[in-house]
């Protein structure tokens, strides 16, 4: 069929860049608040800050619908079962923000009661300090997602895991296993 | 508007700081629950009436505060570990032992608050409960059992609250969990902890 | 508003003459644990449901168990302990210097009450006199940020509820407020401005202005959630004789601040114990008669109303002078002096460093956070670090409120319950 047959204007493409194009534009965030950093979170949604321009203003009450978790907070040891929890609801392709700098490395709370760095629960894509981070740090953070998944592998994380993201042993990014919460945290 | 309590008399306070002689309690409700309670002693701490009694008198004191005294409620039971200490309150009259629980008392309708403490051994850290004098605590004294692995006799329910089911160990206890637990940090040869220490 | 001790004296009077009327109720008792299995009231018919602690509606990571009859709840029961910390562990091993910075992370959306708990315990232990501007300067920030605080209530509290559009409006406003907050501390939450012996620096050039413009802002949002919420006849409806609660079963659990004051006991730390200068200022103590939903909402936008009240006489009266104490043990030597002396340098290095040593005592301070009254117990042993910080929360008291409020309700009332006990998990669990 000739082209000028066809009556509405069209762009080419490669597909993966249309995917990526359109997972990139379409992130929807599941409510994962935690702590202090969820009313930033919060914030970051509201209207000054106003997360809508990124087509990520629809924070999913079910991981299911979910493709971004924020880990907004402290993981405490009786909370990171559920967030691995939730983490394995999440249907594939799926990202990981560790915001904040609690759910990084466990922050000034070094004691017996935290995770010390959420890393060892999930993988994480993108860690945004701060104490609690401002909307800003936490929309740069955002940014920076959406240019790994811009730029990054269709199927990643699908290859990483044997078991697709739904089992229990996924592998960290860098291929070595997930180290233990009870042998590396619990004294 | 007028205050309710008229703050104690000057003259009334200043024998409290006088060296060696035991203080008589300004407060009245100190000074009530002193007499009624053989062994209670008084203690100025900062201006504030506190009472020790002994571990087992706990309850009863409580029910004389609410029945007798109209403290309508039980603000905060709470207990310390003294087993590390520099140096130590002393209060005359008063045996210390390595742990306290300290509940504290506010009336509503006088308008005055009362701290009651225990001194309860390390040996058998059992105390009284107060959740059938004031429900409110009930929380409190599950924390003070999980954190402290104070026992409290009477609770209708002492399960741990804070910490996992299946936890180990009575974490603000000074001899039970590290403050400070090694990071690990992904790639890293080990605990960033250790490595400083080398 | 008739005067708040004419009311607490009028409920003295009962209790004196009519049989011990305010004595906490025995039998209203907080269970906890798991509950046996295939236990239930009726035939069998009824049936345990998880809420939380990852849910939308629990304000972080609450959980709920509840036992349910159709849609009835018959017994509720909050699992807590998914946010703990350990913060009391840590503030043991942080100097006093450094504790405020642990404290302020609890009730993370009012920083400055558990700021101003922790100071004024090491104060009195230090028996430390905060000069008259950080007093006033307190007493701003503390409002300012009961003001952020029951802005998010009515933002999350109408989102809850179903009134989508109110998260909006009272980030709106809430936005504001912390844009000054960071202004005047240089940190929109978690401010560690408040420190044992003062405040952290003084109040920034132009703060006034700021601080009036935030307060017509304010007003004006809370206008309009006043016409958004309080005659609209669908907010009405699910939050009217919602989540009843009387006095005596608020006494009986340790209730404090808006649930206490919404089943019509004017009980305010602010006014009963004043603390700072609020015996200096004019404001009044909101309470309400029904102890319901409807009535904590408007307890709260009603105590907006009053910070600002007290915002502006701050303003008007805030005194010149020191913003922290002068006592050389506390307070660390002003910057131009450190670039010209060793010893303001040493002196400095080893404030921050070590700490300075507290007397060997123990305290039990308490203030009137947005939620009630938040205390703080210290027991100090003569080193540069407490032997015990205790905070009591309120939100963790008012918690146990859920189980009267929810128990023969609907589930849809649960969630409108959760929201109006406005808990905050950082200080439930520390």
């Amino acid at each position: 069929m000739p082209l000028d047959a066809i009556p509405y204007n069209f762009l080419t493409g490669r597909l993966e860049d249309v995917v990526r194009w359109a997972r990139r534009n379409s992130v929807f965030p599941a409510t994962f608040g935690l702590a202090c950093c969820a009313l930033e979170m919060m914030a970051t949604g509201a209207a000054h800050y106003d997360l809508a321009r990124y087509g990520m203003e629809i924070f999913r009450a079910s991981p299911r619908q979910a493709d971004l978790m924020f880990v907004a907070g402290r993981v405490s040891q009786k909370m990171a079962p559920v967030l691995r929890q939730v983490y394995d609801q999440m249907v594939e392709p799926k990202w990981v923000i560790s915001m904040g700098v609690c759910a990084s490395s466990g922050g000034m709370f070094n004691n017996y009661a935290i995770v010390q760095g959420v890393d060892q629960i999930v993988p994480v894509d993108v860690y945004v300090p701060g104490c609690p981070p401002g909307p800003e740090t936490l929309m740069h953070g955002i940014l920076a997602l959406h240019e790994q998944i811009r730029t990054g592998e269709l199927l990643k994380r699908r290859q990483a895991s044997p078991t697709g993201g739904a089992g229990i042993e996924i592998a960290q990014r860098d291929g070595a296993p997930a180290p233990s919460l009870t042998a590396s945290t619990r004294a | 508007m007028s205050d309710p309590t008229p703050a104690p008399a000057d003259d009334a306070r200043e024998d409290v700081h006088e060296p060696g002689a035991a203080p008589a309690p300004w407060d009245e409700v100190a000074a009530a629950l002193v007499a009624a309670f053989e062994g209670a002693v008084f203690h100025d701490s900062h201006g504030q009436p506190v009472v020790y009694v002994a571990p087992a008198r706990l309850a009863h004191v409580a029910t004389f505060l609410r029945d007798e005294q109209q403290f309508t409620t039980c603000l905060d039971v709470t207990a310390v570990d003294h087993l590390l200490d520099g140096e130590r309150l002393v209060v005359a009259g008063v045996e210390p032992e390595r742990f306290e629980v300290v509940a504290n008392f506010l009336s509503h309708l006088r308008n005055r608050r009362i701290r009651v403490i225990a001194e309860v051994p390390a040996a058998d850290p059992t105390v009284p409960s107060l959740t059938p004098i004031y429900p409110g605590v009930s929380y409190a004294e599950r924390e003070v059992y999980d954190l402290l692995g104070i026992v409290f006799e009477g609770h209708p329910d002492l399960t741990r609250i804070l910490m996992p089911d299946d936890w180990s160990g009575h974490p603000l206890r000074k001899d039970d969990a590290p403050a400070r637990v090694p990071v690990t940090f992904k790639g890293d040869p080990g605990p960033r902890v250790g490595r400083v220490a080398e | 508003m008739s005067d708040v001790w004419e009311e607490v004296e009028r409920l003295g009077r009962q209790t004196d003459e009519g049989a011990q009327e305010l004595r906490p109720r025995s039998e209203l008792v907080v269970t906890g644990g798991p509950w046996p299995e295939g236990e239930g009231e009726g035939e069998g018919e009824t049936m345990i449901i998880n809420m939380g602690p990852q849910h939308p509606s629990t304000h972080g990571v609450l959980r709920v168990m509840m036992e349910l009859d159709g849609e009835t709840v018959v017994r509720a029961k909050p699992v807590i302990g998914y946010l703990h910390t350990g913060m009391e562990k840590t503030a043991e091993q942080l100097t006093y210097v450094q504790g405020s910075t642990n404290v302020t992370r609890m009730d993370y959306a009012s920083p400055i009450a558990n700021e101003l708990v922790f100071s004024t315990a090491v104060e009195r232990l230090l028996d430390v006199e905060v000069p008259p501007r950080a007093v006033w300067a307190r007493m701003l920030l503390a409002e300012l940020s009961r003001m952020a605080s029951h802005l998010l209530f009515q933002a999350s509290n109408g989102m809850d509820i179903g009134a989508v559009s109110m998260m909006l409006y009272g980030w709106r406003e809430r936005e504001e407020t912390l844009r000054v907050l960071e202004m005047i501390t240089g940190l929109r939450m978690n401010h560690n401005f408040v420190r044992p012996g003062g405040i952290a620096a003084d109040l920034p050039d132009g703060w006034q202005r700021a601080v009036l413009e935030l307060c017509e802002i304010v007003e004006r949002g809370i206008d309009d959630y006043d016409t958004l919420l309080t005659s609209n006849p669908i907010w009405v409806e699910r939050t009217v004789g919602v989540g009843v609660i009387t006095t005596e079963q608020a006494l009986a659990l340790g209730i404090s601040g808006p649930i206490l004051r919404s089943t019509g006991f004017p009980w305010d730390l602010r006014k009963a114990q004043p603390y700072l200068a609020y015996d200096q200022v004019d404001f009044d103590v909101i309470y309400t008669e029904n102890g319901d939903c409807f009535d904590r909402y408007r307890i709260r936008l009603g105590e907006i109303a009053e910070s600002i009240k007290i915002v502006r006489q701050c303003v008007d009266m805030m005194p010149a002078g020191d913003y922290r104490t002068q006592d050389k043990k506390v307070t660390p030597p002003p910057r131009a002096r450190i670039n010209e002396s060793m010893e303001a340098l040493i002196h400095h290095f080893k404030l921050f460093t070590e700490g300075f040593r507290v007397p060997a005592g123990e305290t039990y301070v308490s203030v009137e956070s947005p939620r009630g009254e938040i205390g703080c117990y210290l027991v100090s042993d003569g080193t540069g670090k407490p032997v015990r910080m205790h905070i009591r929360g309120p939100s963790f008291y008012n918690l146990q409120s859920m189980e009267p409020m929810m128990e023969g309700r609907l589930v849809a009332d649960a969630v409108a319950v959760i929201s109006s006990v406005d808990p905050i998990l950082g200080e439930v669990d520390r």
